[in-house]
């Protein structure tokens, strides 16, 4: 104990209104981690997932591929050379090359095996074009190209490819977003939980504050920012061991990450900053709402 | 003694008393009335004592009057405005107008005595520089002064008495209402308390104290309110 003498009024600060954190505000910290955990592997999965799906969409935008049928009197590989030559000069095509038949039986090994085509096989010959990503070159021109120098030939854009890849770009996202939506409302609801209780807990210090004139949003004050405090190291906590996690996987894996379907960079990390504020955030507001309906609904 | 003019006819504040109970009774549960068909009307800067057996309905009164408690029926005005129509917002700012001494202190138990003392000033949203002068010189004034930083489990019952009474006046509330304020201190302290009650009587502070103490009562010369049977009676 202090006696008067050492006791200085310039010296004394308000203390918390609201006794001091107790042992069951532990298991509540827990919660929030776990949920800002979960919530930055989402934002990790839905990231990695996005850029894979832009690399991919890319690539199949960048290329063609053009089946070539030999015409009379040509060896594939002439018809092939031809169907590539026309189609070099078309502009927005950057390279285009014939695939010869030791390439193109590589292609379908992984289906048929290894060595199970028949030597005499007529494989159709394929041309490979890379397009330049700035200013593709339309489909319809390449067809027209093709049809210009007589060649029996088809084109695949990759277009069905590429709607797919977009598809599973926008799933991917949209299902990220769902779930972190699913872990704030989580969030949400355990400390409107809490604070219910919390206010029950302090029955006594409330009714005093009330009887001593404080206001019901003065009291939820008290509740917001104990919660949003609370809320706000758990959500460092489970950020922390987010990236702690993901940083982890980026050193073994390398730059696939764990798999090449989830390439992961050290930008990425980035992305669990805001999750302690957005928690905090998250719990002031169901702390306040909370509060303030039940002190008035009271009489 | 007369309750309801306790001022001069012409003053225009003996019209609008600062407390005014009309036709009030208080009943808790299915129970039978605790109060009944209570009429009084405290004039600002009035000074009054109310006693009265134990369980007579001192406290209940006073919770009524502190808002604490609503009135079963009849009407209950404070500064002019009938509670039952009063919104919520509102009945903080009465609260905030009158100082409480409850019976059984109510102290923030986590507060040290300083900042218990200090919270209806903080309550009141005053900048802690503005007032912790006052707060630390009330505090040595009620004998408090090196227990400052004590906890209220660490205060003894007369001490803990001081304390709610120090933060009961700390915000010079237009009324205080004391529950027994001195059941706790030796007659010395008791003639203390008393006078600070006196002192801000004279500074204009309305003041019902709920007491036993039939002693400090008769010394003090202020008027009476006599609870029995669940009635209001005037005079001693
Ligand atoms: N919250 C409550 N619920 C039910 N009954 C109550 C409640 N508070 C008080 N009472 C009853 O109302 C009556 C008046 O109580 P009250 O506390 O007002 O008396 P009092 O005059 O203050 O007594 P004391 O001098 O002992 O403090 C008592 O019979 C008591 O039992
Ligand atoms: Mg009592």
């Amino acid at each position: 104990m202090v006696d008067a003498e050492t006791f200085d009024a310039a010296d004394w600060r308000p203390a918390p209104l609201l006794p001091a954190r107790d042992g069951r505000e532990k298991s509540l910290v827990l919660v929030v981690a776990v949920l800002s955990f979960l919530a930055c592997l989402t934002v990790f999965v839905g990231v990695a997932a996005d850029r894979a799906a832009g690399g991919w969409g890319r690539e199949l935008k960048a290329s063609a591929t053009v089946q070539v049928r030999p015409s009379h009197g040509e060896t594939p590989a002439e018809s092939a050379a031809r169907a590539a030559e026309a189609l070099a000069a078309v502009p927005g095509v950057r390279e285009a090359r014939g695939l010869d038949k030791a390439e193109a039986e590589k292609l379908v090994e992984p289906w048929l095996g290894e060595g199970a085509l028949p030597d005499d096989l007529p494989l159709p010959r394929l041309v490979a074009v890379e397009l330049d990503p700035a200013a593709p070159a339309t489909s319809e021109a390449l067809t027209q190209a093709l049809a210009s120098a007589g060649v029996d030939a088809s084109l695949d854009d990759h277009s069905r490819w590429l709607k797919e890849v977009e598809r599973a770009g926008v799933v991917a996202r949209t299902v990220a977003i769902l779930a972190c939506a699913l872990t704030a409302a989580c969030c949400a609801a355990v400390i409107a939980f809490a604070t219910r209780q919390g206010l029950a807990a302090r029955r006594e210090v409330v009714e005093v504050l009330h009887l001593t004139g404080a206001e019901d949003s003065f009291v939820a004050s008290l509740f917001q920012r104990r919660f949003a405090g609370l809320a706000f190291r758990s959500g460092l906590y489970g950020a922390l061991a987010a990236a702690l996690l993901a940083a982890a996987a980026r050193l073994l894996g390398g730059e696939e990450g764990i798999t090449p379907a989830l390439p992961f960079a050290w930008i990425d990390l980035a992305a669990v900053l805001p999750c302690p504020l957005l928690a905090a955030l998250t719990a002031a507001v169901s702390a306040r709402r909370t509060a303030m309906s039940i002190l008035g609904a009271e009489v | 003694m007369n309750l309801h003019a306790p001022l001069p006819p012409e003053s225009a504040e003996a019209a609008n008393p600062v407390v005014r109970l009309e036709g009030v009774g208080l009943r808790y549960g299915r129970a039978a009335e605790v109060l009944r068909d209570i009429d009084m009307s405290l004039a600002p800067g009035s000074f009054h004592f109310l006693t009265g057996a134990s369980g007579a309905g001192k406290s209940s009164l006073l919770k009524m009057i502190y808002l604490a408690q609503r009135p079963s029926r009849g009407l209950v005005s404070l500064f002019g405005q009938d509670i039952a129509t009063t919104p919520r917002r509102g009945l903080h700012a009465l609260r905030r107008r009158i100082g409480v001494v409850f019976q059984e202190f109510r102290l923030l138990d986590h507060l040290s005595a300083f900042d218990n003392a200090a919270l209806p000033l903080r309550i009141a949203k005053e900048a802690p520089e503005a007032y912790r002068a006052d707060v630390a010189e009330l505090l040595g004034w009620v004998g408090l002064g090196g227990r400052m930083h004590a906890m209220p489990p660490t205060l003894s019952g007369g001490e803990k008495q001081r304390l709610a009474i120090a933060r009961a006046v700390v915000a010079r509330p237009e009324i205080i209402l004391a529950d027994e304020p001195t059941g706790n201190v030796d007659p010395e302290m008791g003639a203390r308390l008393m006078r600070l009650f006196i002192e801000l009587n004279r500074l204009g502070t309305t003041v019902l104290i709920a007491s036993h103490d039939q002693n400090l009562i008769a010394r003090s010369g202020q008027p009476v309110l006599h609870l029995e049977g669940g009635r209001l009676r005037e005079g001693v």
